[in-house]
């Protein structure tokens, strides 16, 4: 296989001929520098970002709205934990007056749903869209403005959810909300209609995330990394994007039918009008499962090079890594049924996805067993990113584990929607997710501030956080096993569920207190951080080749890219882009397997448009509550817009793409691109 | 490090005792009671050994990884790591990974054939079958007969006999609700507009409870049941009990008791076979007063808690389905007689 892959190094140019890709010329120091000056100024003024209030409506760089991103979702991220505890709190011993049993249905379903859409699918795609173009070294996303409007629409649709609970009108459901329970008759007022309506706002803004995601890996790499040097992390999110493009319209017709069936009266998941109540189920869970990986998949991409960075060698198996990510995006989508298995399905259709189910888990085990090769017999350093991910090594192989055996029909049919189940899919979760995201909150902070999280207080937070999580969830498979159903807001006595249901509360607290911990060094740091230089972790991706943080336009030269780790291999005099204009927005397209310079290209710039669009869509979907009329209204609107965006846009008559021939000059060493000695 | 492997240690010895404490109970997936059931719970320890063991391997291969603790994180990258010692890594990974196909084909055959004996012969047990409809938040419990005059319906309190299969016949009233009890077998939805069916048997006399296990409102928490297994001759004499109608009350305070059932709001709902009550929005009462719990297994069947119950059930079942019921103590009274004469 290393011969394979050695010889999967090279570019692959067969086929058509092209210009040399490199082309040295002699310089003078002095004037090199000189130039390189006024550049950087250029650059500064053409990418300037929009200051002030209107500002914060127009700016379309991608390094800012993905900490928007990260910022918004981690607040949600909170706000969802505070309702954890309150849950925790009325569990904690047997018929609990804390909470009405309407205030618990509501937090649990708004805590659901806050995790999976609001949290989860959002930080994952912002991770994506501030790392990507850096690690394959490119200026922007590919579609800056459609990036914005997916944050103003997430932004929305999350305050629609959360105006609705604190108003007393939050779904009380479930976060899947089954029909005929979430149909008009049986959940009468808006309450289902916030929670319809709020999914559709976060599946537009997950498909354009994804769009974007996309656009950029594949058009914008930096020249030389051809797919197979693509790093691990961008391979994740890129299978991630393509997930979200196909699970996305599933649920969007679970949801619009939901909606239509409450609005305006139609008989979809009606059985007394020929309607089927199954029928959602599966257009749900089609969504739902691959929704699971969509989560999941990207904070592998953290592990990857968290791992490699610090056992300092190169990832062990980067072709069977990546065929996994894309295994378990196919078989992803095959094995939905296993959340329907007390449904009346025939057991020959039951056994299919039994296997399904099954089979993921040999692409999860090759990517942990290689894992583990990689930092076999390295000399660590273990920091907090990688105790992070050994955290996640403990939990989530109990999850996986667990998660086989949900997928044998019979013992499913045992402990499906118990507290087993909650169990299994908070260590799956929080194991596969949280954990990973968390170290590379550690790992990447530096490069987005420019500043070290303590490392005491990183250690802290994982211990609290590792001991509280299997404090929390693990007494819960035994609850499931001893009969406790999940979403139950309180239980008798007699039933016996009360002390480990204790310990699981107090659990809640330890668990809290270590993402406490982690506000508290976020703060801490930055303000008293260590200052992290550009490369603190010695690492070999590109996104540590610039400042931290990144200049608004991410690098001066564009770099050019020799081998599957750019730092680590770059030559001394390695080669980077010249030629691109300084005085407009322009990048390097380059093509989707060998990343071979294509066309030039004017990245569009801060517009108001995407905002607009984003309200003239909240006018369809959240008047869209309440009256029919509001879509149609919202339509026009939204073409109204649209027109203006695309046609009285004064940056429109420069898009004219050019060929790299024509403009660009040849490219020639500069010294950005060496390894730093930190 | 060293706290790591304490905390795991830990883990798996709270995971031993809690998994040995807890082998009992009338509401116990651990603790079988039937046939399928035993099933289960042979899979069940199959899956549990087996995925112990396969997480003891890999914590014990990711400690040993994490052996040399000595390392520089500025230290020279190895991008080309020596040949000899990636082709022997790889072998232990293809290696680990058949081991994993290979389990995996042996949970997958356990689970088939698991599953086969379950449903196996669904269509060919003859033995009794009960018809179960979902509502909110009770459950309705029907038992058919050959003769219209031996069909009886009761609700929440499922008899059946020892050592025969009992086929159940699931039916949604309104919502998804899930019928489970996990001593005797898994669970089965009762979704609107379908039949789902399954098949338990007890093996031992005794009370095994159930409860809903589909999120099915505000009540979902408060919806259980008992299934009371008792040896043949006992179930054929507590079905004969229930096939009769209701016995006609003796007393005075229960004659009174009656009439305000009759008079007032109760007989909209509810149905006391052999008077003009015959509503069946809610359980039957006609033998009320031979079930051990009333408000689907919530509270035992006592004076006290029928008369509270009627009184105000919203304090122990918010939203549940039945309206509070301003009786003056006198009425109250009979009614309770009346209903406690129900046998």
């Amino acid at each position: 296989m290393s011969q394979k892959e050695a010889q999967n190094e090279e570019p692959r140019n067969e086929g058509r001929p092209r210009a040399p890709l490199v082309e040295r010329i002699d310089v003078d120091r002095e004037e090199l520098a000189d130039v390189m000056k006024r550049e950087k100024e250029e650059l500064e003024r053409t990418w300037a970002r929009p200051t002030g209030i209107i500002g914060w409506f127009i700016d379309t760089d991608h390094k800012a709205i993905a900490k928007r991103y990260i910022i918004t979702a981690f607040i949600f991220f909170v706000f969802g934990g505070i309702e954890a505890a309150l849950m925790r709190i009325q569990l904690m011993r047997p018929d609990n007056h804390f909470l009405t049993p309407d205030q618990y249905n509501q937090i649990f379903t708004v805590h659901g749903t806050t995790m999976m859409f609001l949290f989860a699918v959002p930080i994952m795609t912002a991770m994506g869209i501030y790392l990507v173009p850096l690690m394959i070294g490119a200026r922007d996303v590919a579609f800056p403005r459609l990036n914005l409007y997916g944050y103003f629409v997430y932004l929305i649709g999350g305050i629609l959810l959360y105006t609705g609970f604190v108003l007393n009108t939050g779904p009380d459901a479930g976060w899947f909300a089954y029909v005929p329970l979430s149909g008009p008759g049986f959940s009468p007022g808006k309450r289902v209609d916030i929670w319809a309506q709020m999914i559709t706002f976060t599946e537009l803004s997950g498909l354009a995330g994804a769009v974007v995601v996309i656009g950029t890996a594949f058009k914008m790499r930096a020249p030389g990394m051809s797919l197979n040097r693509l790093p691990l992390f961008v391979w994740a999110q890129v299978v991630t994007s393509f997930m979200i493009i196909f699970a996305m319209p599933s649920v969007m017709l679970a949801s619009g039918f939901l909606a239509s069936d409450r609005l305006i009266d139609t008989h979809f998941f009606n059985p007394a009008e020929g309607g089927d109540a199954i029928l959602y189920q599966h257009l749900f869970w089609f969504f739902g499962h691959p929704e699971v990986y969509i989560i999941f998949i990207p904070a592998l991409g953290f592990i990857s090079p968290i791992i490699v960075t610090f056992a300092r060698r190169k990832i062990f198996g980067y072709v069977p890594l990546v065929l996994s990510l894309i295994s378990t995006a196919f078989i992803g989508f095959g094995l939905w049924v296993h959340h329907m298995f007390a449904t009346p399905i025939p057991q020959m259709g039951q056994s299919l996805f039994t296997a399904a189910s099954m089979m993921i888990a040999i692409p999860s085990g090759v990517q942990i067993f290689c894992w583990i090769a990689t930092l076999w017999g390295s000399k660590l350093n273990i920091k907090t990113p990688l105790l992070f991910v050994l955290g996640f090594f403990a939990i989530f192989i109990i999850g996986g584990l667990t998660g086989v055996m949900l997928a044998s029909v019979p013992l499913d049919l045992q402990i499906h929607d118990t507290f087993f189940v909650v169990a299994h899919l908070h260590y799956v979760l929080i194991g596969g997710s949280v954990f990973p995201l968390f170290g590379a909150f550690y790992y990447w902070f530096p490069k987005w501030t420019g500043r070290m999280l303590s490392e005491s207080a990183g250690r802290l937070n994982f211990w609290l956080m590792f001991i509280g999580f299997n404090l929390v969830f693990f007494p819960m498979h035994q609850l499931g096993l001893n009969g406790m159903p999940r979403r139950v807001y309180t239980y008798l006595p007699e039933t016996g569920w009360g002390t480990l249901n204790l310990v699981a509360s107090i659990g809640a607290f330890i668990l809290a207190s270590g993402v406490l911990v982690f506000i508290i060094n976020v703060f801490w740091a930055r303000a008293a951080g260590a200052v992290a230089g550009d490369n603190p972790w010695a690492a070999d991706s590109l996104e540590w080749a610039t400042t931290s943080p990144p200049p608004n336009y991410n690098f001066h030269n564009l770099p050019v890219v020799q081998g599957r780790y750019p730092i680590w291999q770059a030559t001394a005099d390695a080669p980077v882009v010249r030629g691109l204009s300084t005085t407009s927005r322009e990048t390097l397209v380059t093509s989707v397997l060998d990343a071979q310079p294509e066309l030039c290209f004017d990245i569009p710039g801060p517009s108001i448009w995407p905002f607009l669009l984003s309200l003239a869509t909240a006018v369809m979907f959240v008047a869209g509550i309440f009256t029919p009329w509001a879509i149609l209204t919202g339509a026009i609107l939204g073409g109204i817009v649209l027109t203006c965006w695309f046609f009285g846009d004064p940056n429109y008559k420069n898009k004219t793409a050019r060929e790299t021939g024509k403009r660009s000059q040849p490219v020639r060493p500069a010294p950005e691109l060496r390894p730093k000695e930190v | 490090m060293i706290d790591m492997r304490n905390t795991t240690l830990k883990m798996c010895t709270l995971a031993f005792v809690l998994c040995c404490s807890s082998c009992g109970g009338i509401h116990n997936a651990l603790n079988p009671s039937g046939p399928q059931a035993h099933n289960l719970s042979r899979l069940w320890w199959l899956m549990f050994i087996v995925c112990s063991a396969v997480f003891v391997i890999v914590m014990i291969a990711v400690f040993l990884s994490l052996r040399n603790r000595t390392g520089d994180s500025q230290a020279t990258p190895q991008i080309e790591p020596p040949r000899e010692q990636e082709r022997k890594r790889s072998n232990v990974v293809v290696t680990a990974v058949t081991i994993t196909v290979v389990i995996l084909f042996v949970f997958l055959i356990a689970s088939f054939s698991a599953g086969r004996s379950m449903t196996a012969g669904l269509e060919h047990k003859n033995g009794l079958t009960v018809e179960i409809t979902g509502h909110q938040w009770w459950w309705e419990v029907r038992y058919p007969d050959a003769s219209a005059n031996n069909i009886f319906t009761t609700a929440n309190e499922i008899h059946i006999p020892i050592g025969v299969p009992v086929t159940f016949s699931l039916k949604g009233g309104d919502v998804i609700h899930s019928f489970w009890v996990p001593n005797l077998a898994g669970k089965k939805d009762l979704i609107p507009g379908k039949i789902n069916t399954m098949w338990l048997q007890a093996d031992k006399p005794g009370v095994y409870r159930g409860q809903c296990a589909e999120y099915c409102g505000l009540q979902h928490a408060r919806m259980a049941l008992w299934i009371v297994a008792e040896p043949q001759e006992q179930f054929n004499a507590w079905r004969q009990s229930q096939t009769g109608t209701s016995i006609p009350p003796s007393s005075d305070s229960q004659k009174r008791g009656q009439q305000v059932f009759l008079t007032s709001t109760c007989v909209m709902c509810h149905a006391i076979n052999g008077t003009p009550a015959g509503s069946n929005i809610g359980p039957n009462l006609t033998h009320v007063a031979s079930r051990n719990m009333i408000a689907a297994a919530t509270l035992v069947n006592t004076r006290e808690h029928l008369a509270q119950w009627i009184r105000d059930s919203q304090t122990f079942k918010p939203g549940n389905k039945m309206p509070q019921n301003n009786l003056s103590d006198a009425d109250l009274n009979s009614l309770v007689d009346y209903l406690q004469s129900l046998k």
